[in-house]
This record gives C-alpha cells, structure tokens and sequence, in this order.
C-alpha cells in the first residue's frame, strides 16, 4: 500500500518501528522482497557514500558558476575556529559537495531529487561520523525518510517545476529531519513533527534557479535545508511539537505551491534567476 | 511512488528530468531500435533545447543511445566514446506542436540499415513516456517489458499476436492500437507482466503481414 499520510504512517507504526512500517509498506505495494529491500536500501546509503568520498574541489560545472565551495568549507572547518563547531560545518561541507558534485555531473542519489540531493546525506553521514551509527541504523533511518518523501509525494510534490523549492529542498529537510530525530531514539510522533516542522520553515521557498540549471542557488540551499532539518529534529527531541498537524503542514505546502507564479516553479524567469546578475549569467551561457 | 522513487534513482546529475530522463530516452530508443545505432539525429524540444546543455541533456541521450543508465560514470564523455564507438549524431533544436516541455525526437539507424524513429519525453524523477514511434502515436514507460509490433492494418493481427503471447504465457497488461490509415500501416505496443524475449519475436516476425517486431525489457 502507499502511505498517504502522517497519519496512517503513526498507525502503522503502533505496533512495530517506523522505518518497518514504511518498508512492509512498499514490499506490499511492490510485491517485493523484504531482505532485499532492505539491501537495496542499503546500497543508497553506500552510493551517498561513495558520491561524498568522489567531490573534486578542483571541479566546476560546465557553465563555471559552481564548484570548490565544499573544499573551501572543509578546509575552514578543519581550521577549529568556527561559529558552529565540527558537526555543523561538516553538514555544511558535505550539503556543498555534493550539490556541486552533481552540477558537475557525478553520480549522486536523488533524495527526492536530484537538486535537493545533498540535504539528506549530509545530515546522516555526518551525524554517523561524528557520534557513530552502525550501517544498519543508517538503512534504517532512510527508510525513515523515505515513508516521509512518500507522504510528501502523496499529497503535495516533490518537483520543484510543481511546487517551487518548498517541494525540493523543503521535503529533503522533511525527510533528512524525520530520519535524523528516528536515529537518535526519537519516537514516530518525534520523527513526523521533526519533518512538519522543518517543512514549516521552508514554506513558500521559490524555484529560481539561474540560467534554468541546477547550480545556484541551488547548492546552497542544500545548506539551507540540511540546518533547517537539524534544528528540527533538535526541536522535536527536545519535545516540541509542530502545532500545526504534520498532514495540515504537507496540504499547506501544496496550497502555497499551486499558488506559486509559474516564473518561480523552475523557469528561470523569477526571482533569483531574473536579477541583473541573474540575467547575465544566461545571457553569456 | 515507491520508496526508490523517493530515495533514488542513483543518477549522474545534474538533473533527474533533463540528464536521467535523458539517458532513459536514448537507451529507450536503442532499445526499440533493436541494435546499436551508427547514426542519430536528435531533435530537442522545449526546456531540452532551451536548458539542455546546461544540464547535459544532449551527451546524456547520447549515453542512452551508447546503452548506458542513467547511473553511469561515463555519461559526461558520451560524446569522445560515441566517436570511439563509430556512432555519428547530429544535435539540434525543433518545435512539436502540444509536446511535453522536455521532449527529444531521435531518428536512429542501425549498422544493419534498420530505421526507428522515437519521440518520447521526461515527464520527472527520471521516469520517461515513448509518445511516438515511427510517426505513429503511442504511450508507454519502458517500465514494463514492452512488445512493439508493426504490421500491415489487416484483419488478424491482433489476435495471432495475443494469442502467442497466450501461448507463451505472458500476460498482458495494457496494449494500444494505432495505424496511419485504414489498411494502411499500423502499430501495436503491448505491456507484459513477463520478460519478453526472441521466443515470442521470431515466430511473430514470422506471420505474413507483421513488418518489423522489437521489444525492450526494463533495467533491474
């Protein structure tokens, strides 16, 4: 069956973990295999893996507008004087590579898409790193995020050529916050209001990119996501809930995306992407 | 949309419609074709010929039409190994009346002189709908194994053709009918639930009256 809601998602968790709830789900739909699943889950996680291991810092886009950024904040967090400290510049660095990595045409995972692929990776892999996580539990937790793309999915988009990049960036910082708040013990109701809150704060969030490609400012909203989706799951750890129900959240989210001009829904022809700097940058492409 | 819809595909970036989708259509179209091509001309529609560059729209069809997947490393020197490879391929914009934004024309042939032409488009997260085939229209994924079968418009076809899909059992999930004219030129696109193989095409190619028989089964 496809999980439609938050909803449902809660019910169907009641007796057994989140992240089963969402894999019996698909096997059901898919009529697939359980184990093998769970391996192809598994192999995600390892191709997010292998995508973050292969960032060039020397690499630059075919148009020249992105690439070395990630380095350079690599480089800035291993100097020890920073505002945030090592975990969250290590988010910060991973959500830049791999943004990059993919304008410049690397193997990424899409999550839910290609332009928003850094959120997800970036939170998980560096929460594993920093406070270790075993493999499993990381499988574990996108499974999290994917029953969370899937209600996203369901009742609103995931495209930003739909709904601006509320349903690109906005529903990896749904997912990345979801799965973050179930690796570190949280319960389901934890992990559904960690998402509706992290979409909360990206409401609105307008696809612009410039000259139509995936390139600005598109890796840096990765950024955007990935902080928005650690605060969330901070938050709903800490017991704070969403006071908007997570399934109201998703609806609103696709209230505000069909309201959305279409020169914001991934023309490149609003916003960002129509600025004088915006605008030269096409014209010289 | 299942959970790998969600969380996937793997992919060569930038973009799932207008670099995965891409690639889709081209290996699609190889596919159909039945062999590996030695000319294409690719036309592109839309947002592909406004931001296909960009997005690497042209060298990801060309990947396709080389046979690779989206996930592949070697996407963004399809160009150097289409040369290698002996493929020469043509690039350039064109309009189609009511088409998807991110839609490619591909007019392919084979090194045995076989022709295909495939019209199809990226309609998101990678995934892709053939909406021509030689002219004719048609609707289909490549999700499925998909049986295409072009035939003289006369009485019996269709039920020699599903017969020995009976006969073989595959079962059929959807199936299209579509000719230029009234005993003219015709063209079925059967969806099946089973792999289809040379099994099924050899007797098919066979029957009086079938011209030409290609059929694709989905990547794993």
């Amino acid at each position: 069956m496809q999980i439609e809601s938050f909803e449902q998602l809660m019910r169907l968790s009641a007796q057994q973990p989140l992240w089963r709830a969402v894999l019996l789900a698909d096997c059901e739909e898919r009529q697939a295999d359980e184990a093998a699943s769970f391996e192809r889950m598994r192999a995600m996680l390892r191709a997010m893996r292998a995508a973050d291991d292969g960032y060039a810092p020397g690499e630059r886009s075919r148009s020249g507008l992105v690439g070395g950024d990630g380095g350079r904040m690599a480089a800035y967090a291993a100097s020890g004087h920073t505002v945030c400290g090592p975990l969250v510049c290590d988010v910060i660095a991973r959500a830049l590579k791999m943004g990059e990595s993919n304008a410049c045409m690397k193997r990424i995972v899409a999550a839910p898409t290609a332009g928003a692929c850094g959120v997800l990776p970036a939170v998980l892999l560096s929460y594993a790193d920093a406070r270790g996580a075993d493999e499993d539990a990381l499988v574990r937790a996108l499974f999290v995020a994917a029953g969370v793309g899937q209600v996203v999915a369901t009742r609103a988009f995931i495209a930003g050529a739909a709904g601006g990049c509320q349903a690109e960036i906005g529903t990896a910082a749904a997912m990345a916050a979801a799965a973050l708040t179930d690796l570190c013990g949280g319960a389901p109701e934890a992990a559904a209001h960690a998402a509706a809150m992290a979409l909360k704060n990206l409401l609105g969030l307008v696809c612009d990119p410039v000259a139509g490609l995936v390139e600005v400012p598109c890796v840096k909203r990765n950024v955007g996501g990935a902080m928005v989706a650690l605060s969330a799951a901070e938050m709903a750890l800490a017991g704070i809930r969403s006071a908007i129900p997570p399934d109201e959240v998703v609806d609103a989210m696709r209230e505000v995306g069909e309201k959305m001009d279409a020169s914001l829904r991934e023309t490149g022809e609003g916003g960002l992407a129509a600025t004088p700097c915006g605008r030269a940058a096409r014209d010289k492409l | 949309m299942n959970v790998f819809d969600i969380l996937g595909p793997v992919m060569v970036g930038p973009s799932s419609s207008h670099t995965a989708g891409a690639a889709r259509i081209g290996r699609t179209a190889m596919l159909l074709l039945g062999e590996r091509p030695v000319r294409a001309e690719i036309l592109l529609h839309g947002s592909f010929a406004a931001t296909g560059r960009g997005h690497g729209t042209d060298r990801a069809l060309v990947a396709g039409l080389l046979g690779m997947l989206p996930d592949d490393a070697r996407l963004p020197q399809s160009f150097e190994i289409a040369q290698e490879q002996g493929l020469r391929f043509t690039i350039g914009p064109t309009a189609i009346r009511g088409a998807h934004p991110n839609t490619a024309l591909l007019r392919l042939q084979g090194g045995t002189g076989r022709r295909v032409q495939v019209q199809a488009s990226s309609v998101g997260g990678g995934r892709i709908r053939v909406t021509q085939i030689d002219g004719l229209e048609a609707s289909f994924t490549g999700e499925l194994p998909t049986l295409v079968v072009h035939n003289a418009d006369a009485p019996g076809h269709v039920a020699r053709v599903t017969g020995l899909l009976a006969q073989a059992g595959l079962n059929v999930a959807t199936m299209q009918l579509c000719r230029d004219h009234r005993g003219g030129y015709a063209v079925m696109v059967i969806e099946v639930d089973q792999p289809v193989g040379e099994a099924v095409a050899q007797p098919l190619r066979a029957m009086p009256g079938i011209v030409a028989v290609t059929y694709l089964n989905p990547d794993a």
